[in-house]
């Protein structure tokens, strides 16, 4: 394991900022339709050995790899959700940029209705019953000055 | 001898911070006018100082000055001299001094302009800036000093980053930085407010026009960052959901956040407990967006465990100032008064609404940006989050927030009519609606979702307009009477207005961008020719040529249009032998707000040449709208009520109290 992750940081490392030219024009199918779908597919996977680009577009060298993977099987007559779970079953959950919905992956999924949940709750609760201090807010210095004149009169 | 000139001042100005940090603050707690007089004196000589050591070091890079190591590590003497200047901050040290720079800079600022402060605020703001100010300092002086030599001197240095050897990259930090550690002074405000107990709508006042600085800042500088990634990364993206990108977008979020809440305190003296975390939130992603470029945690887990010296000094400077900053807040929010009360349906409920939903919208790239480095820590299982996550869950956020923004500002204060407001609204709703139906006319075809998504770009920039229209009674009483009343109205309202033009006109262009582009990627050999956007692109071939410090391959296209020659571009790929880097140039020409986009690939085994063009539809109104929001932050800084030194503090509550009853 710490062999792999060694020569996977010195990859990152090699293709640091190498700019990107993505799919070249002998890779694209002939079926229209299925090449759409391959560029669906590519930009939801990982370039593993880059940062945070999608096969879609990536020059690496495994990148064109991949983008050639997922056009055969497109081409063998693989769904999507096929093409997408074989490339996960070699290259595991890292090559998705879009997290799978796993257990693992719960707390991600939720996060944002959570938060808009909770926060959405508190809001509305707060609006409902305002801090009762308020409600007998004491008087600024203004208007205690305006009070002591009032009063000094 | 500058060099340890500009080092000897670095050190001086960690002593002039100390006591920045100290004398002004004991000098607040216990009313001495003298202690509390040290307070401008300090913040200005440590910016003098921290200035005169940024510009030893600006000089050691100018003059190619390679015994000292940071210039031989990021300087080489056939740079061109604008990127011998820009390299100073095109590395870790040097950008970490031009951190403390504007950072010392800022609290300069409010030690000039702060005059209309009370002695006590003003002595702890500037005392907390100098504990931000002696963190840092250590930071630099201690791992990441610019000033250490190296003996004997090499030759010749390693040169820069050839991709950062560009004008986009040498604007854009320097932005970037005003904007985040601009909220650093929205964040002092917010300590010294709690450490003093006492909160109002002056102190609103006094807070917003630094807020809307950081913010004007931090929107040209992310703009900036976002076209210099689309033309110099060589594939047309402008947004990539990187962590890096996330690291500044966070604090922009949480700042726009902060700039709507602190308008409701300043009105209507609600919402203070709320913009007061905000405060301290927008400052604090700042510094964990410092944290998460400058330690190497983004790039690996590992890599930050192999050298960790760096990561675990910010990380500590992260948890010293967030978690202090939030246990005084714990600690005090209680005593702070709540304010004004108000109806759900109000101008205050408006504002609720968007923060409840740009937080959350904050609360979403946070957790994708750091859910895999938490995930690989307890579980050693490495995920992505990429920008289909982000697009999934942060877009729909959006959706309801957009949708909001015209409708707010037509709302009373304390208790407003929402049909009404939508009723004011129906030229911008109707707007919308046709313009979506004429985009799912003429572009037979075109996704649904992308027709909706002009639809609310063209309700965005008609609605911006309605409180301007409404204001001066426009249609309701003679032409050159609204006009007069137009005239009259103040700098701030036309400062909105334009702000959310600019937002309607990037979400136009993001949609049209994503749905109407066309893309080709073809092998092409000199004189071959395509088809893009309605105009023929001819390639002439290619050249090879020598740069200053690279080679190049310069690849020339001619573009027809109509059977005529209407221009030329030109598209290049660079080598840089001192670093062994490729880098592209892409060629790009606009019409109108479309851009036509080529970029050169690799050569093909049959003598030919791939090239990808793009033509992308309306991409500019990404960028132009963010120049509308920018200028919007500038007039409103205009606005006489906001400026910074204007009037006193009891002049302000007046005008607020008459802002609140308007």
């Amino acid at each position: 394991m710490i062999k792999v992750l060694t020569s996977f940081i010195a990859l990152i490392f090699l293709t640091l900022s190498v700019p990107a030219f993505a799919v070249n024009p002998d890779e694209i199918l002939e079926d229209a339709e299925l090449e759409a779908r391959a560029r669906v597919i590519s930009a939801d996977l990982r370039c593993l050995v880059c940062q945070n680009q999608s096969i879609d577009d990536s020059d690496a060298d495994l990148a064109r790899d991949l983008r050639v993977l997922v056009r055969n099987r497109l081409v063998e007559g693989d769904t999507n959700k096929q093409v997408i779970d074989y490339v996960v079953s070699r290259y595991g959950d890292f090559v998705l940029l879009k997290p799978s919905f796993s257990a693992k992956n719960l707390f991600l999924w939720i996060a944002p209705a959570l938060f808009l949940l909770i926060g959405g709750l508190l809001a509305f609760v707060k609006l409902r019953n305002p801090d009762h201090e308020k409600v007998s807010s004491p008087l600024s210095s203004d208007e205690k000055d305006k009070l002591k004149q009032i009063l000094d009169q | 001898m500058s060099t340890e000139l500009g080092h000897f001042a670095l050190i001086l100005a960690l002593a002039t911070a100390i006591m920045q940090s100290i004398l002004p603050m004991v000098g607040a707690a216990r009313s001495d006018t003298r202690l509390m007089n040290v307070a401008p004196m300090a913040a200005v000589t440590c910016f003098a100082l921290v200035l005169l050591s940024f510009a030893a070091l600006t000089q050691a890079y100018l003059t190619s000055d390679f015994s000292v190591l940071n210039v031989f590590e990021n300087s080489h003497s056939l740079k061109p001299t604008l990127y011998k200047f820009t390299g100073v901050w095109g590395n870790h040290e040097g950008s970490m001094l031009l951190w403390i720079l504007i950072l010392a800079f800022f609290g300069a600022l409010v030690a000039v302009f702060g005059n209309n402060l009370p002695p006590t605020l003003k002595a702890n703001v500037i005392g907390v800036q100098g504990w931000i100010l002696v963190a840092f300092l250590l930071f630099i002086i201690f791992t990441s000093n610019p000033f250490i030599r190296i003996s004997p001197p090499p030759f010749e240095g390693q040169d820069l980053n050839p991709i950062l050897q560009d004008i986009g990259l040498a604007i854009h930090p320097p932005l970037l930085y005003l904007g985040y550690v601009g909220f650093s002074i929205s964040f002092s405000f917010a300590i010294a407010a709690l450490i003093e107990g006492k909160i109002d709508a002056a102190w609103a006042r006094w807070v917003r026009p630094w807020t809307l600085t950081a913010w004007m800042f931090l929107t040209a500088g992310i703009s900036m960052g976002s076209y210099w990634a689309y033309y110099e990364l060589g594939w047309g993206g402008w947004w990539f959901w990187d962590p890096v990108e996330n690291a500044s977008f966070m604090p922009w979020l949480l700042g726009t956040a902060l700039l709507h809440s602190a308008l409701v305190m300043e009105k209507r003296e609600a919402l203070k407990i709320w913009t007061v975390l905000l405060a301290i939130m927008a400052f604090s992603l700042s510094l964990l967006g410092t944290f998460l470029v400058r330690s190497g945690v983004l790039t690996s887990v590992h890599a930050f465990a192999t050298d960790p010296t760096r990561g675990v000094f910010i990380l500590m400077i992260l948890c010293v100032f967030i978690g202090g900053a939030l246990t005084l807040f714990a600690l005090r929010a209680s005593s702070l008064r709540a304010g004004g009360i108000f109806a759900p349906i109000s101008r205050e409920g408006a504002l609720v609404l968007n923060n409840l939903f740009l937080t959350t919208a904050t609360m979403t790239v946070f957790v994708g940006t750091l859910y895999p480095l938490f995930l690989e820590v307890i579980s050693e299982e490495k995920i992505s989050v990429g920008a289909p996550f982000f697009n999934l869950t942060f877009g729909p956020l959006m959706v309801p927030l957009l949708l909001a923004i015209p409708i707010g500002p037509l709302l009373s204060w304390k208790r407003g009519d929402l049909l009404g407001a939508m009723q004011r609204l129906y030229v911008a709703i109707l707007g919308g609606f046709a313009v979506a139906l004429i985009v799912i006319y003429v572009q037979t075809g075109a996704p649904i979702l992308a027709a909706v998504g002009i639809g609310i770009g063209i309700y965005l920039i008609i609605g911006s307009m309605a409180e301007l229209w409404m204001r001066a009674g426009l249609g309701r009483m003679a032409f050159s009477k609204s006009l007069g009343r137009l005239k009259g109205l103040p700098r701030s309202i036309y400062g909105t207005a334009m702000a959310h033009f600019g937002v309607g006109v990037t979400v136009i262009g993001i949609v049209a961008v994503s749905a109407f582009s066309s893309e080709d990627i073809v092998a092409m050999q000199p004189k071959d020719q395509i088809e893009a956007g309605g105009k023929t692109i001819i390639f002439e071939g290619i050249e090879n040529a020598q740069g200053p410090n690279y080679q190049v391959q310069i690849g020339h296209f001619t573009i027809m249009e109509a059977g005529r020659e209407i221009g030329k571009t030109t598209s290049e790929k660079r080598f840089y032998p001192a670093r062994q880097m490729p880098t592209t140039e892409a060629g790009i020409v606009t019409y109108g707000a479309s851009q036509l986009y080529v970029s050169l690939g690799d050569p093909q085994a049959n003598g030919g040449l791939v090239v990808r063009i793009w033509y992308k539809s309306w991409v500019t109104f990404i960028w132009y709208g963010t120049v509308f929001m920018v200028l919007g932050a500038i007039i409103s800084l205009s606005d006489r009520r906001l400026r910074v030194g204007a009037p006193a503090a009891r002049k302000t509550k007046a005008t607020a109290q008459q802002g609140a009853s308007a």
